[in-house]
């Protein structure tokens, strides 16, 4: 396991001072790729100056937001669904479909209904969340041991108690694979609204960079999300696992 | 036969639910930004005899065809090679997690920075969305091939070519399937996002360009026949699953 972590350092640290070569020798042209260091230092320097704290601010909000909206419905909805054995069957080809369906087209009737403001995006980012979130739940609530839900009645608990008490502690694993999903969807519902049409944003200044060949602040900002979204991920996945040893399963 | 039968009355319900859902919503947004089920349907079937379309469509259709094909092949090569191979499989099936959670839609200018404005990069677009969900799976599934199975072939003196073919892949087949289903859906929406943000052809240009004119009547048409399209495949796919999956259980 050990040797495994190693190996995967050493790969990562190989694969960008690969691509730092490739650059500073030119094999990449400077208009393409800048090398792996200057976007670090490039984003140091962003961060200090502040130019662009507003837009990152507003993005990384609007996309908590979001997440926060899909994981509270998202469960909800499961836990209604899981009671509704014939409204699950039918929603079954709904799920399987959905990721399917671009979803940035219902985006210009959102900003028309809601303005164009921040709550188009987050209903963007909050509606390719949730099925995630929902699907996962269910997954979860599915494996719940008939033995609990005996424990429960035996208690006398009501619908709500059971739930709190003892169904979502114990779908909280497949829960948090949910979550780790919707923070990925919730970015990616905000970015790609601000790309299509917006008035500010992490994702309208990368594409405004992008159009201007303004590679200083193109590369750091997407550096910024990628970090942002991966550290987010180990953070849950963390969080998972220390659940999952704690009931001696993995 | 029930199994399917229960598919197809699913959908069914599905399909009416959604009709009833959108006229009800047709009623309260109105004219603006929404057009009736019965209008869409109209114009879908003005539009779809325009070679407009025809030209449109067969640009789509090569990028997402050329981008499954590599999707697939790549991603059984990683899977099978990781899955089979115990360290390597530590190493970078944890990568491989955290490339899937990154939200791929910020890489899309370094994309068109390497790949220009092709479909070399729609196709790359759809296939680093669909190659990774297809990896893990057969990750998943190869190791999960039976032990004793595993140890028939080794007593047989299976050739690695035999062992694959004969014992690994029937046996990991329905797993793999999941992964393909997955995997067609990402790298169809993969595709189109690609069309959207960096193409001047294809489906996913027409409707970027519709959302610019504020065209409805094209964007509903266009998101409706996607829907429908993608609807279709993953009904049939998981239809196919399911029925994979119980044959295996028998």
């Amino acid at each position: 396991m050990k040797g495994a972590r190693v190996w995967r350092v050493a790969i990562l640290v190989a694969c960008v001072a690969l691509l730092e070569v490739l650059c500073l020798t030119g094999v990449i042209d400077k208009l393409t790729m800048q090398p792996p260091h200057r976007m670090a230092v490039d984003l140091v320097n962003m961060l200090v100056s502040g130019s662009l704290n507003g837009a990152i601010a507003k993005t990384l909000g609007n996309a908590a937001v979001a997440f926060v909206a899909a994981v509270v419905l998202g469960v909800f909805g499961a836990i209604i669904i899981h009671r509704l054995r014939r409204v699950r069957d039918t929603l079954e080809p709904l799920f399987a479909t959905y990721y399917a369906i671009p979803v940035f087209a219902f985006y210009p009737m959102l900003i028309i209904v809601f303005g164009l403001n921040a709550a188009p995006q987050i209903f963007i980012g909050a509606m390719l969340g949730v099925v995630a979130v929902i699907v996962n739940t269910l997954n979860g609530l599915d494996r719940v041991p008939n033995v609990l839900l005996k424990t429960a009645r035996i208690q006398q608990m009501g619908a709500r108690e059971t739930a709190w008490r003892i169904t979502l502690p114990y779908a909280a694993p497949y829960i948090l694979t949910g979550a780790k999903l919707a923070v990925a969807y919730s970015l990616i519902g905000i970015i790609g609204a601000e790309f299509i049409m917006s008035n500010g944003g992490m994702g309208y200044e990368i594409s405004f960079a992008y159009n201007n060949f303004d590679n200083k602040t193109m590369y750091p900002l997407i550096l910024l999300i990628l970090i942002v979204s991966v550290s987010i991920n180990m953070l849950f996945a963390r969080w998972e696992k220390s659940i999952l040893a704690r009931r001696g399963l993995r | 036969m029930n199994r399917r039968t229960s598919i197809l009355r699913n959908t069914l319900t599905l399909l009416v639910a959604v009709v009833v859902l959108w006229q009800l919503l047709y009623w309260m947004v109105g004219d603006v930004a929404l057009r009736s089920p019965a209008q869409t349907l109209e114009f879908t079937l003005r539009f779809v005899t325009t070679e407009q379309f025809a030209g449109h469509l067969a640009e789509t259709a090569r990028a997402f065809g050329m981008a499954l094909v590599l999707a697939v092949v790549i991603g059984l090569g990683i899977g099978f090679t990781l899955g089979g191979h115990r360290f390597l499989g530590e190493v970078f099936e944890p990568m491989l997690i955290a490339l899937y959670s990154i939200p791929k839609i910020t890489l899309y200018p370094i994309l068109l920075l390497a790949f220009g404005l092709g479909i070399s990069s729609k196709v790359a677009f759809g296939t680093i969305h669909g190659v990774i969900p297809i990896a893990l799976f057969t990750i998943n599934a190869v190791r999960n091939v039976r032990a004793v199975h595993l140890k028939t072939g080794k007593v047989m003196a299976l050739s690695p070519l035999d062992m694959v073919t004969r014992i690994i892949f029937p046996s990991a087949l329905p797993e793999i399937f999941a992964g393909l289903r997955i995997g067609f859906s990402l790298t169809l929406i993969g595709t189109l996002l690609g069309e959207m943000f960096a193409s001047q052809r294809g489906l996913g240009f027409l409707l970027m360009s519709a959302i610019g004119l504020h065209n409805v009547d094209l964007i509903m048409t266009l998101t409706l026949l996607l829907t429908l399209f993608a609807g279709t495949a993953s009904v049939i796919l998981l239809a196919i699953n399911q029925r994979l999956r119980s044959r295996m259980s028998a």
